[in-house]
């Protein structure tokens, strides 16, 4: 069989030429995450070099924390941005869904059990994107402008759910735990254990079975590289947590977030046809698939993780207030995505540009906040990442394009 | 040649606002046979093409399939009837590789409903490779960075690779080069062998002579002529392309042959 033939090179290529072909694409523009991951080196050593207080245990926790919501939400404006949509309305959609758990959960001999209050905040945030979507879908107004409306309205709700209340502090143990309880040391090295292991076991379940099927596959000391990678990386992160009040829970959130929206748009046929019907939607629409249906599960998703996102942040606060949902979330989030290389024009993004966004972000805004800078500050900044991001990504579009790439 | 056409369209029209893509068309198509769909630019072919293919709903007239009444109301029937369509403009996703694009809303899945990507490589590969289409770099290659002739092939590809009866090629070698065009009408000859029926859009009459058993021309959304190809030469079909008699409705005829003249 010719196809073997063919590719039987790559299967036996060792991790020099591995590294090769990986060098080539850096240098025809197809950087994937290397500039972000050259951007939070510099930002560390910046602020390291400041403030000998930014790469320390505490701080790092501290960090996981913060960049906890914003990832969450960023993940699911990852979502509409790969359809090329967008959703203004995630900070207050998650300040309604923060909210509505808190309110449920006061203590005043009607609240609700913790799992329905949660639900019915996590569903409120189901409810409110499949009403954007069917708004955008079956009126054809764009996501644009119903988000922006969302975002007027849905802050509206927030303040009459409040009501007259001005403050409700959390005094559920499950919402206040979600971000401020740590796993303990031995499990968190388990599960550093189990992750390695089950990595390592898919990553060569592939193999074996593309060479069965006859076809190129990468380089067994590639696999080794990545997995041993995984395991350092993750152990460091365990390692260093451990030292200060160990692995936030919220860790384990955004990485499970993380792993299941990657299944579903790497692995499932939902997430092909988001890629599909954001790269070319009439293609998507006569190869049969039913573009509405797709968008109005998009902007689903996309409010439901600012649902999970508004949880997040009620946690950290210990509190919700009329202000929920304000403030930077909604922009700290779209920022995150774009950040972390979702394009704007759809069809082009990883669920993991979320985090990644996320981590820079949270770095600037808590490494300013250590050299005692202010928002002020700190939103100049970060506006200028955000530009030097897309501007790094359009440049390295053309690069693409130069080189035949695009 | 058998009698039943397998597929068959009976007046059938098709408005866009004021705009009439197709007054009363009739349509044939044979099993086992090519049959060609000539006209001008904005005769009205691939309005007619997106019609039989679900994307368009018809005004009226009606679509017959191996002699049934058929009502064709998306593309997903359409393909459950065996029908493929080439569009013109490929309708390709930029953003998807080849096998992505090829599998579009077919995905082939694993047991716990994952994408099965070997089975679908494999397949694509071995497609690609039976349609001698060699200048793929790799099959998960975005189409993006392929050549417009890459495109087109990865297209007649993605519309040969399923168990059809019925194959729709709006333009199939407009971008292509010597060499692809030959495959792509070898292709053509052997599909139409192989007893299915085969429609092929072109404004390349040398092709169109060498491949169809049957030509259908059309002219400002209205039949005009229908040749056997053996009965025909191409100064005819020049002829009825740019000024074959409207004869569908005679009170049409006049004031359309005044407008045109
Ligand atoms: N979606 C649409 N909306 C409005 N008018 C349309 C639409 N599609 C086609 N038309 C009109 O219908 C007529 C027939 O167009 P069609 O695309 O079928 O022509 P064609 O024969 O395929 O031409 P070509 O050889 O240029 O591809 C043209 O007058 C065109 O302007
Ligand atoms: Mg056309």
């Amino acid at each position: 069989m010719t196809t073997a033939d063919a590719t039987a090179d790559t299967g036996s290529a060792g991790l020099g030429d591995a590294f090769r072909e990986w060098w080539t694409n850096v240098r025809s523009g197809q950087l994937g995450s290397l500039p972000i991951i050259i951007g939070l080196v510099i930002i560390a050593i910046v602020f390291q070099s400041q403030n000998d207080r930014f790469l320390t245990a505490s701080n790092f926790v501290n960090l996981i924390v913060q960049s906890a919501a914003f990832a969450t939400i960023a993940m699911g404006i990852v979502f509409v941005l790969l359809l090329g949509e967008i959703d203004l309305s995630v900070g207050y959609v998650s300040g309604v869904a923060g909210v509505i758990a808190a309110v449920l959960l006061i203590p005043d001999g009607n609240e609700l059990s913790t799992p329905i209050a949660v639900a019915l905040a996590l569903g409120s945030g189901i409810a409110i994107g499949t009403l954007h979507g069917l708004i955008i879908t079956k009126i054809g107004i764009p996501s644009f402008v119903v988000t922006l409306a969302g975002l007027i309205a849905w802050n509206g709700v927030v303040l009459l759910l409040i009501g007259s209340r001005g403050t409700v502090v959390l005094q559920n143990d499950f919402l206040i735990g979600l971000a401020n309880d740590f796993l303990p040391e031995s499990t968190s090295w388990a599960l550093w254990l189990l992750a390695v292991l089950i990595f390592a076991g898919i990553q060569l379940n592939e193999v074996r079975i593309r060479r069965k099927a006859e076809l190129g596959h990468d380089p067994l000391s590639v696999i080794a590289l990545r997995v041993g990678a995984l395991a350092v990386a993750l152990g460091a992160a365990v390692y260093v947590a451990n030292e200060d009040r160990g692995i936030p829970y919220l860790f384990l959130l955004v990485g499970f977030f993380l792993l299941f929206w990657g299944f579903v748009l790497g692995r499932t046929r939902f997430g092909r046809y988001v890629y599909a019907v954001g790269g070319n939607a009439e293609a998507a629409r006569r190869a049969g698939i039913n573009v509405d249906r797709i968008k109005i599960a998009v902007f689903a998703i996309c409010s439901f993780m600012a649902a999970v996102g508004g949880l997040v942040l009620a946690s950290r606060l210990r509190s919700v207030d009329t202000n929920a949902g304000g403030g930077s979330i909604l922009l700290y989030s779209i920022a995150a995505a774009v950040i972390g290389g979702t394009s704007l024009f759809g069809g082009v993004g990883h669920i993991k540009s979320a985090i990644l966004g996320a981590l820079v972000i949270a770095s600037i805004d808590n490494g300013l906040g250590l050299l005692g800078l202010g928002s002020g500050e700190k939103f100049v900044i970060t506006g200028g990442v955000l530009l030097l991001a897309v501007t790094v990504d359009s440049l390295s579009r053309r690069a693409q394009a130069q080189s035949g790439r695009a | 040649m058998t009698d039943t056409a397998l597929l068959e369209l009976r007046g059938v029209s098709k408005h866009f606002g004021a705009v009439i893509a197709l007054h009363e068309v009739d349509f044939r198509v044979y099993p086992g046979c090519v049959t060609a769909l000539v006209g001008d630019n904005g005769a009205g072919k691939s309005t007619l093409i997106k019609s039989v293919a679900g994307i368009y709903r018809i005004d009226g007239g009606e679509v017959l399939y191996e002699g049934q009444k058929v009502h064709i109301s998306g593309p997903r029937e359409a393909a459950d009837l065996g029908i493929e369509v080439v569009y013109q403009d490929l309708a390709l996703a930029d953003n998807l590789d080849v096998v992505q694009n090829m599998f579009l809303g077919r995905e082939e899945l694993e047991s716990l409903h994952t994408l099965d990507e070997i089975k679908m490589e494999a397949r694509a590969q071995d497609t690609l490779q039976s349609l001698s289409v060699t200048t793929i770099r790799s099959v998960r290659q975005t189409v993006a960075g392929l050549s417009g002739g890459q495109r087109q092939s990865v297209a007649v590809a993605k519309a040969v690779m399923w168990n059809s009866r019925l194959v729709i090629l709006d333009e199939p070698t407009a971008a292509l080069g010597v060499a692809q065009t030959r495959q792509v009408l070898d292709l053509v000859k052997r599909l139409a062998e192989q007893g299915l029926g085969v429609v092929i859009v072109s404004h390349n009459l040398h092709d169109i002579f060498e491949v169809a058993d049957n030509i259908t021309v059309l002219r400002l959304g209205q039949n005009v002529a229908e040749f056997k190809r053996t009965e025909v030469t191409q100064e005819q079909v020049v002829h009825a392309i740019t000024a074959g008699k409207l004869s569908k409705v005679p009170g049409v005829v006049d004031t359309t042959e005044e407008v045109t003249a």
